[in-house]
């Protein structure tokens, strides 16, 4: 186990430099000139200055140079600064990310007490209706573009009903600790966010309920003469609810990567707004320490979904 | 000469007698024909692929609205009987809403299925060789894989899109060249177990190339499932054309898509629901149906799925 856990540590490191080559890349190979970008407005720049911020800046050396240069100074938090907000790149976009973190988790609590209780709902109402219309559902989540249902939702219940705030994190003249306007705001967004992970959660539990259902223990457990609640709730549940603990590792994935569009939505002040918003701007600083931080999170997650695998059945073994 | 043919039909239909083993593709058949969320899928799928293509025609004689055609005394027109044209409203320049979302179709559904073949082709041809050939081509394309979905697939796009601002063709392209990972996971792990099995050392014994292996005697074997893949790489796709056009970085206006005409109606969307709520729904019916016809083919085609 602990050669495995080391093994996995180890595989990790190519795919975070690979990462860090398409991340450098993009920003070297994308138009546009960065001290042109970055000196943007500055009145009596002449060429003199210009070619002593591209020396000072590293720009004149060799790309492999300048690549392990970044890399360095990116492994210690150091993205350089913004070109429009002339910060720190990194210490801006950790600013930003309690929002996304939270969006995250209230997205991941819905997505498991909804996902599994359709799922295990769906197994033993199997055949009926109810199967019937979650399983359409499981396939609906999937399929159901979430920034459109966004704004459905806004549509009905902000701007119709008027129960809901329509975008961003707090009310105007309301603080932080005002729980309950908090809870308003991060419903619609922490919902359709968590819509893919329920379809995924609803499918998943299903079909292990049904495996776990049909097992050996089970007929067993029947035939001890047990009831039939005590055989659903304390041995078959217990044992479907496995994958929802590997497939986190997945659903963290799905978070990690469509907050940028649901926070886009509901103008909901995270990374993923900040990323995108530094994209059009090509404010590259923030880009690359955007794209870097995301992706070490969503490969972390696999590391974490590879891990609880490994924990839960011991069978697997990296070759 | 009848009675030996009616002696003949009567031994065929004793039981027990050899009859003609149904091959792979006629059994899903037979098992298809009779699942009919899927086949409803897949009329549903053919009339939006229909009349996307017959979008010419059908402004030009259904609806005698042309597709730039502008209004600007009916802007806002809410959707109606009275005139086909405004069958789902005009938009804010007095655009015909179902006119549009026609030709949107078009380029939509074409993104879809060209960039799904790019990726289909691309995987496929990949993952044959990494899983036939195995060692350090193999370990070169691992790592490429991993590499690209290290990083969340809408920063990649969105970040290509932002910087570069492509054309639909070019974008095609993108997502093409990029999306390609899960085809290639799939029929790399099928031949690693593929290339082990006795009819590949057959081949190899009576001194069949790689390549006639690799593409007649394991690709076969794995084009069933690849259908599904496929039915639901075009719908992840259409939904990823939708998101980034919604970004702004997907097609860009004039040309209609679904995408980019639900971001131009989230700006009305206050005074013109219909503008918000007919694409979305165009989006949401579609992929849904790409992805029932691709449940649908996993069931009839795996024959050691369980059936629930």
């Amino acid at each position: 186990m602990r050669e495995f856990v080391i093994r996995r540590l180890l595989y990790a490191i190519p795919t975070l430099i690979g990462i860090s080559i398409i991340t450098f890349a993009i920003a070297r190979l994308s138009p546009g000139d960065p001290i042109r970008l970055f000196t943007f407005g500055v009145q009596n720049f002449t060429q003199d200055d210009y070619n002593r911020l591209v020396h000072a800046y590293g720009l004149d050396k060799p790309l492999p140079l300048q690549y392990v240069d970044w890399v360095t100074k990116a492994l210690q938090g150091n993205f350089g600064d913004s070109f429009i907000y002339h910060r720190e790149a990194f210490t801006m976009l950790t600013e930003r990310l309690g929002a996304t973190l939270e969006l995250a988790i209230a997205a991941l609590i819905l997505q498991i007490l909804i996902g599994v209780t359709l799922g295990v709902l769906a197994a033993l109402r199997r055949g009926s209706w109810v199967d019937n219309v979650i399983r359409v559902l499981g396939v609906a989540g999937h399929a159901v573009p979430a920034f459109w249902l966004g704004q459905i939702l806004i549509i009905v219940f902000a701007i119709n009903l008027r129960w809901l705030p329509s975008q961003g994190l707090l009310g105007v003249g309301k603080s932080q600790t005002d729980v309950l306007d908090y809870a308003r705001h991060l419903l619609l967004p922490a919902f359709v966010l968590a819509l893919t992970g329920i379809a995924i959660y609803s499918r998943i539990l299903r079909t292990e309920t049904l495996d776990v259902l049909s097992q050996d223990f089970i007929r067993t457990a029947h035939a001890k003469g047990l009831r039939e609640r005590t055989v659903v709730y304390g041995h078959a549940l217990r044992n479907a609810l496995i994958p929802v603990v590997t497939a986190l590792g997945g659903i963290l994935a799905t978070l990690v990567g469509g907050a940028l569009v649901i926070e886009q939505v509901f103008s909901w002040p995270g990374v993923g707004q900040f990323t995108f918003q530094a994209a059009i701007a090509k404010d590259y600083p923030i880009v690359q320490a955007g794209v870097m931080f995301t992706s070490t999170l969503l490969v972390l997650s696999y590391l974490l979904r590879d891990l609880t695998y490994a924990f839960v059945d011991p069978r697997i073994k990296v070759k | 000469m009848a009675t030996t043919a009616a002696t003949a039909g009567r031994i065929a239909a004793t039981p027990g007698a050899a009859r003609a083993s149904r091959s792979l593709w006629s059994n899903a058949w037979w098992k298809l024909r009779r699942d009919r969320l899927t086949i409803g899928a897949f009329i549903l799928l053919t009339i939006f692929a229909l009349l996307a293509a017959a979008a010419p025609l059908l402004s030009e004689y259904v609806f005698h609205y042309r597709f730039a055609q502008q209004d600007l005394l009916h802007t806002y027109e809410k959707p109606q009987f009275d005139n086909l044209a405004y069958l789902l409203g005009t938009d804010e320049i007095g655009r015909s809403q179902v006119v549009r979302l026609l030709y949107g179709g078009q380029v939509s559904l074409g993104v879809g299925f060209v960039a799904a073949l790019v990726n289909l082709t691309v995987g496929i041809a990949v993952g044959l060789t990494a899983g036939y050939f195995r060692g350090v081509i193999d370990d070169g394309v691992t790592f490429v894989i991993t590499t690209l979905n290290g990083i969340p697939q809408i920063y990649l796009f969105l970040i290509i899109a932002a910087l570069w601002q492509p054309g639909p063709y070019v974008l095609i392209a993108i997502i093409g060249l990029l999306n390609w990972t899960g085809i290639t996971l799939y029929v790399r792990g099928q031949t690693f177990s593929l290339r082990e099995r006795e009819f590949i050392t057959a081949a190899h014994t009576i001194g069949a190339r790689d390549r006639r292996i690799m593409f007649r005697h394991i690709l076969p074997n794995v084009l069933p499932l690849i259908f599904v893949l496929a039915a639901i790489d075009v719908g992840a796709i259409i939904l990823l054309e939708s998101a980034l056009s919604f970004l702004g970085f997907g097609i860009l206006p004039p040309t209609p898509s679904w995408g980019n005409m639900l971001t131009n109606g989230a700006s009305y969307f206050v005074r013109a629901w219909w503008l918000v709520v007919s694409p979305g729904v165009m989006i949401f019916l579609t992929v849904l149906c790409l992805y029932l016809i691709g449940d649908g083919l996993r069931d009839a085609l795996d024959p050691r799925l369980k059936t629930h």
